[in-house]
């Protein structure tokens, strides 16, 4: 079988490429390297949507994120993801910040982003944002800015593309690409796949995929950033807080998240190790240092978790997506901050280089943009859950306490199209695990459901794929080996 | 949605609640136990070491041993009981709202509740190590439950972070079954659980204690590859040059447990900062006619203790049933209690001064080791109104304290109450 188009990466960016393809008559696959999609930046990133006045107007991410940002309001009615535009504040310290605020303001204003004001009130801002420090002199308000889950929104974006067609292959490392008679032959591990279009989406490894077919002309580096998670109701903010950005990042916010807890960070430090997602003692105080700038009574002793995300900075430090030399493939790489923002922006520039190369994008007549809300406990109201256990007793077995998730969102979650297969799967898609126990309790049911789901036993049942398997051997096994080595002895 | 309304409604089936339920039904009043998980018994059941009962019984018994006595009690007794049901909300009004498989929804209306939930233990981002997140890295808790009930070894290595007890009772246990426990790690410069612990679970059995140490990083990006161990100065920093790493497959984490009060906090209850529910003298909380005992209250370091805290909720939930329910009695003036010099926390938080007459009894725990000290209880006047001697305090010992009517002489104008723990005074005659 030959394919329409390959893409490579499961991300937000690959799957959402895919999503939008699967708009038109076309045979498309994924291959992505880790057992669940959503697994490298999309997972670790902050899900801000930005407004879009940050960047400079030479870049043609400000453009893409701007446009970007106004398409999330129908993707969120489409996808039924996690989405909300609560506003951003960059916040001015100093009476000398406020030219820059003023300057963002006006440009950002002329590019089409509503709603942009500087605020010089402290009272009024005190009043939008009662956590604020009280050193502040100034705000740039951006209404138009808001939150997403990324790792929520890719799922919903993967199951929408499978409704209408799109093939997932999970566990698929590429690892050699063949280009002859205007056929791509993409080999991973577990087998080869033939299609006339490349899209290479595969994040910190872009630079690797591209070199596969010759072409050196950028490199991608990982840039961490780490991050401190706080329990929910520790604190309440109702705007993100950005600092005044530096040279290198917009800096180290702090920021509310959709489900209720709050984080700061990220940090930014240039490392090697494309997989070096480790936090440091250094990196964790700079963030706590940085977060209390702005919100000087953040609960230290409250954070639930510390991690880290690489961001896939590229040398030129823009988005590189490009119809490049070799016919039929398509870099979309170094999609770094504000890449979540441009993902749909993104993905109908990569439409225009396919419908350039003369790929023929006829609209599905079956063609369903709608990705049902996933059923949630905590949605319903008392009347409907009690509808809801008639219908299914799983909805009232409770395995997660700290965020109330009962065993059917985690078996919903499994059989999900592209669905969780791993402890880290289904942390992301339904919860159990991300709150303040972390999985104390939960983790030993989550495995007895994984295990009984996917027909696995217990000892082959992993945290986020190969290497990471949670159970290791069963009880009194290792002293019979030592019992049964001392008889033969 | 199926209703029911009891007299008393006990929240968790484990130690506390068992125990709890027992002294009310006796007093032969309506009472139901609800229970999240498959059967009865609590976190004791997981406990399979012995150690427990020698107050309650006067003899030694494993956890499941211990609590099985309670289960049996309440069965012939006939307390009903409601197994794979969880609670996801209780109201001032005392309506709890559950859902179990059998009857879905369920709505129980109860004149009082007592809270007996337990706690949790402290996660790896409570405390902020940095480094790696792979597979491999478990609250004790979860691996006494992976091993001790569901019949799998997490790993085959290990290394131990804090010596609380469930710490060392796993480190006795991974070395049963063939593992290989090459260090317990403690922050502090003593160990942080129970003496009879330290020797019973470590010394026995050669596992090296290494105090004033911690994991200061987490190798391993699948699995736990090793730890990196720092020595810590008095203020908890690192010390420069003193990092050791340790080669293990898996990392436990015995680094402290907390109150479980997510259903006690939404339904308006106020919370201490140690994270169990503001309590008054019976055990109370700031909803009227809700009680709270075991470790949802406060963390303890025997099941005994847990036992007996329950049965005076139990008591005192009788006592409101009989003289306080449906009258509107207002909550006197009260006196506030404040944990001073070397004390971590006090309960109760509050002493109604209607109460004074009664027997009062309080808990609390140090916040340091110190031996020959003067326990003494001062009014906002700076009176002592109550003293007591005692040859040690340890951190890891709870302290309970029984302030008879006739021996304290807390003044009722008075306003807060403030527990200190301080030198003898004739320790330094003695000295000299």
């Amino acid at each position: 079988m030959i394919y329409d188009v390959i893409i490579i990466g499961g991300g937000v960016t690959g799957c959402c490429i895919a999503r939008t393809l699967s708009k038109y008559d076309l045979k498309i696959c994924l291959l992505e390297k880790e057992a669940e999609i959503a697994s490298g930046t999309t997972k670790a990133n902050s899900g801000v949507i930005h407004a879009g006045y940050a960047s400079p107007r030479e870049y043609v991410k400000r453009h893409l994120c701007i446009k970007g940002n106004k398409l999330y309001t129908q993707a969120a009615e489409e996808l039924n993801f996690p989405f909300e535009r609560i506003g951003s504040f960059v916040v001015a310290l100093e009476d000398n910040q406020i030219k820059q605020l003023e300057d963002d303001r006006k440009k950002g204003i002329e590019d089409g982003i509503p709603g942009l004001e500087v605020i010089l009130d402290k009272n009024q801002i005190k009043q939008m944002e009662p956590n604020l420090t009280d050193e502040v002199v100034g705000v740039l308000h951006a209404p138009s800015a808001g939150l997403a889950s990324p790792y929520e929104l890719t799922f919903a974006l993967a199951e929408n593309a499978v409704m209408n067609g799109v093939k997932f292959f999970r566990n698929h490392e590429v690892v050699k690409i063949k280009h002859q008679d205007y056929t791509f032959t993409v080999r991973t591990y577990q087998g080869e796949f033939q299609g006339r279009n490349l899209i290479n989406a595969a994040g910190l490894y872009a630079a690797r995929i591209s070199n596969m077919l010759g072409l050196d002309y950028f490199s991608i580096m990982p840039r961490k950033g780490e991050y401190i998670l706080f329990d929910r109701n520790a604190i309440q903010l109702n705007k993100i807080l950005f600092p005044i950005p530096t040279k290198v990042s917009k800096g180290i916010l702090v920021c509310p998240t959709l489900h209720g807890n709050t984080f700061i960070g990220p940090n930014a430090q240039n490392i090697t190790d494309r997989e070096d997602i480790s936090t440091t003692t250094a990196g964790l105080k700079e963030i706590l240092e940085g977060g209390m700038k702005l919100v000087p009574n953040i609960p230290a002793r409250s954070s639930i978790r510390n991690f880290a995300g690489l961001r896939a900075v590229p040398d030129t430090y823009d988005f590189i997506i490009d119809n490049t030399d070799v016919y039929g493939f398509i870099n979309v790489a170094g999609i770094l901050s504000p890449g979540l923002t441009a993902t749909f922006a993104i993905a109908e520039k990569v439409i225009e280089f396919l419908e350039l190369l003369g790929l023929e994008l006829k609209v599905k007549e079956d063609y369903n943009p709608v990705r049902p809300k996933p059923e949630r406990f905590k949605d319903f109201t008392k009347e409907e859950l009690d509808k809801k256990i008639q219908e299914d007793p799983a909805w009232a077995r409770i395995i997660c306490r700290c965020e109330t998730i009962p065993e059917k969102e985690i078996i919903n979650a499994i059989h999900a199209s592209v669905g969780a297969n791993t402890i880290d799967g289904i942390k992301f898609r339904c919860r159990p695990g991300m709150g303040r126990c972390q999985g104390g309790f939960c983790r030993p049911r989550v495995i007895e459901i994984l295990s009984r789901e996917l027909n696995k036993p217990y000892e082959e049942i992993t945290k986020r794929g190969e290497d990471t398997n949670v159970l290791v051997v069963k009880t009194k096994d290792l002293i019979l080996k030592d019992v049964l080595r001392g008889a033969s002895e | 949605m199926k209703k029911y309304e009891v007299d008393v409604a006990v929240i968790g089936g484990g130690s506390a609640g068992l125990a709890a339920a027992i002294i009310v039904k006796k007093a032969e009043l309506n009472v139901l136990i609800i229970e999240r998980d498959k059967e009865l018994g609590g976190i004791t059941l997981q406990c399979i070491h012995n150690g427990f009962g020698l107050h309650e019984f006067k003899e030694e018994l494993t956890g499941p041993e211990y609590v099985q006595r309670f289960i049996n009690q309440a069965k012939e007794l006939n307390i009903p009981y409601k197994l794979d049901t969880m609670v996801f909300e209780f109201t001032p009004e005392k309506k709890i709202y559950a859902v179990n498989k059998k009857e879905g929804l369920i709505e129980i209306k109860a004149k009082a509740i007592i809270l007996a939930m337990g706690c949790r233990e402290k996660t790896r981002g409570a405390i902020n190590i940095p480094g790696f997140r792979p597979a491999g890295i478990y609250t004790a808790g979860q691996a006494q439950r992976f091993v001790n009930i569901e019949g799998y070894l997490p790993g085959r290595t290990y290394v131990i972070l804090g010596s609380g007890d469930i710490g060392m009772i796993m480190a006795r246990r991974l070395t049963w079954e063939g593992c290989q426990v090459k260090a317990v790690v403690e922050i502090q410069p003593y160990v942080s659980g129970l003496l009879r612990n330290e020797v019973q679970c470590l010394e026995d059995y050669g596992i090296p204690l290494i105090t004033s140490y911690t994991v200061t990083k987490i190798h391993g990006k699948d699995r736990v590859k090793g730890v990196t161990i720092s020595k810590v100065d008095r203020n908890f920093d690192r010390v420069i040059g003193s990092d050791k790493f340790i080669e293990c497959d898996t990392l436990l984490l015995s680094v402290g447990l907390i109150p479980e009060n997510e259903l006690t906090r939404e339904a308006g209850a106020e919370i201490s900062q140690m994270g169990g529910p503001v309590i008054d003298n019976n055990l109370e909380t700031t909803i009227e006619g809700v009680f709270a005992c075991g470790n949802v209250l406060q963390v303890h370091d025997l099941v005994d203790l847990v036992t007996a805290e329950a049965k005076r909720a139990g008591l005192n939930a009788i006592e409101y049933l009989k003289e306080r329910y449906n009258q509107k009695i207002e909550r006197k003036e009260q006196i506030k209690c404040i944990a001073g010099e070397n004390v971590n926390y006090v309960k109760p938080d509050i002493i109604n001064k209607s109460d004074l007459s009664k027997d009062l009894i309080f808990t609390f725990r140090v916040k340091r080791p110190d031996r020959r000290i003067l326990i003494q209880f001062k009014d906002d006047k700076n009176r002592i109104v109550f003293k007591r001697k005692r040859r040690y305090v340890i951190p890891s010992e709870m302290i309970e304290l029984k302030l008879n009517s006739s021996e304290q002489q807390i003044d009722p104008e008075c306003k807060s109450l403030e527990v200190e723990v301080v030198p003898r005074p004739e320790v330094l005659i003695e000295e000299d």
